[in-house]
């Protein structure tokens, strides 16, 4: 890496400095979006401990499962984790902890802690579990929890392009938790399908400038789809 | 006769008004998609980040890029766009969604919903069902109105954990289309062939009987 080229060549490089018992965050709804090759390469580095922080859980063979075989995160914060039947072991058993966060607090939340919120307000859960030991507050005659912030030690995100100075464009629904994740990582490391010279984006699609990010490597993607559904199964 | 899937779809999607954003959960509120009345234009938001979704794909058009948030294979419509959660719950959160559907397993007089977890079994999670119920303008709740032993799941207070609190105002249900307010549930329209005696015995929440319930037609 030199001055503002972002691009490393190896996930080895691209996960330097990721150790025992970080937070790390990972991008993406279900397998859509998320950093296939990132998460391969924190099952190859055995890294444990992990608090993980991501929508879902992968599926058992897939995405963040992958982790979870190898009984490397010890929290996880997640707001859907229906898919998993290793999960589910994990969490019966009390080896792993779970923080189930409603989908939008979650977005939020990391959203406030790559803004340097240190928390807010939100009417989302109030009445409900969720909102347990938290500070309730009326404003204006409705009630809100107040829900702290989030950042990590790692954001792995997935993104469409990248130039070399970082900056990223999403595609479709991949999008998800991907252009939050990336503000909110101490270092911020984007597994790209594609990466271009800087000035080959234009700065107007950009979705994520490139000053929320620290690493971009060229990833290969099986893109695998969790339920395939076509037309002639409509209705 | 209780309400067929479908039945309870077209129902909802009599709610529709032209122009609406309307977010629908699984289950038998995705079906609504279906039964859009024509003449009424609707954009379908999906949480994950999705607004103009639209019908499953034809073989070749399947892109793992492009899913619902039942992460099911979908399209977009025209004039639909992308955007990240953060901002698809901005738009809910913030009340920009006209409308939300969604199931669920009580209702209760106060417009408290419970909807996402049975304790001593397993906890797959809320999802964006909170922010939902919290956010939405309106909200339709399509349920079974009592579970096959005959218990009511339209009560004075839920039992099971809360999705949300006095945030559901309408309830239609396998026999029935209630509207929630001042404490109780009010009858508003028959499933065909269901009596008001069967909404009595099945309803333990306060009911409120109006002098002239309609039935509704298919």
């Amino acid at each position: 890496m030199a001055g503002m080229n972002k691009v490393v060549n190896s996930y080895s490089e691209a996960l330097s400095g990721l150790e025992n018992r970080m937070t790390v965050m990972v991008g993406g709804f279900g397998l859509c979006g998320i950093p296939e090759g990132l998460i391969n390469e924190m099952v190859r580095r055995q890294v444990t401990g992990l608090t993980a922080i991501s929508n879902n859980a992968g599926v058992d063979d897939f995405g963040l499962g992958l982790l979870l075989q190898g009984h490397q995160i010890s929290t996880m914060i997640a707001s859907y984790v229906g898919e998993n039947a290793l999960f589910e072991q994990q969490m019966l058993s009390g080896e792993l902890e779970v923080i189930l966060t409603p989908q939008g607090s979650l977005a939020e939340k990391i959203r406030a802690g790559g803004a340097g919120i240190p928390a807010f307000f939100t009417a989302t859960g109030y009445g409900t579990p969720v909102a347990e030991g938290k500070e309730t507050r009326e404003i204006d005659g409705r009630y809100y929890v107040l829900e702290p912030a989030l950042t990590a030690d790692f954001a792995l995100i997935r993104a469409w392009k990248a130039d070399t100075m970082g900056n990223l464009i999403y595609r479709h629904t991949a999008a998800n938790f991907n252009p939050v994740m990336a503000t909110a990582g101490k270092i911020t490391v984007a597994e790209v399908e594609e990466i271009v010279e800087a000035g080959e984006l234009d700065p107007d699609h950009i979705h994520t400038p490139g000053i929320y990010v620290d690493r971009v490597i060229q990833g290969r993607f099986e893109k695998r789809i969790e339920k395939r559904t076509v037309k002639s199964h409509n209705v | 006769m209780a309400l067929s899937r479908e039945q309870m779809a077209m129902r909802v999607a009599r709610e529709l008004r032209d122009g609406d954003y309307v977010n629908l959960g699984i289950g038998i509120p995705t079906l609504v998609a279906n039964y859009i009345p024509a003449g009424i234009e609707v954009m379908l938001q999906s949480e994950n980040g999705l607004l103009g979704m639209g019908e499953f794909p034809d073989e070749t058009a399947v892109d793992a890029d492009l899913i619902n948030a039942g992460k099911q294979t979908v399209t977009a419509v025209k004039g639909a766009s992308f955007f990240s959660s953060a901002d698809s719950f901005a738009m809910i959160r913030g009340g920009h969604v006209d409308l939300t559907v969604l199931g669920a397993f009580e209702v209760d007089v106060t417009g408290a919903i419970a909807s996402w977890m049975i304790p001593g079994k397993l906890i797959k999670g809320m999802g964006g069902a909170m922010d939902l119920v919290a956010g939405a303008r309106n909200i339709i709740v399509t349920m079974m109105h009592a579970d096959k032993a005959g218990n009511s799941k339209l009560l004075p207070q839920c039992t099971l954990p809360l999705t949300g609190v006095g945030c559901i105002n309408t309830v239609l249900t396998d026999l029935a289309l209630l509207h929630i307010h001042d404490g109780a549930f009010h009858l508003k329209e028959l499933a065909p062939g269901v009596t008001i005696d069967e909404i009595r015995a099945k309803t333990a929440g306060k009911l409120v009987i109006p002098q002239q319930v309609a039935t509704m037609v298919f």
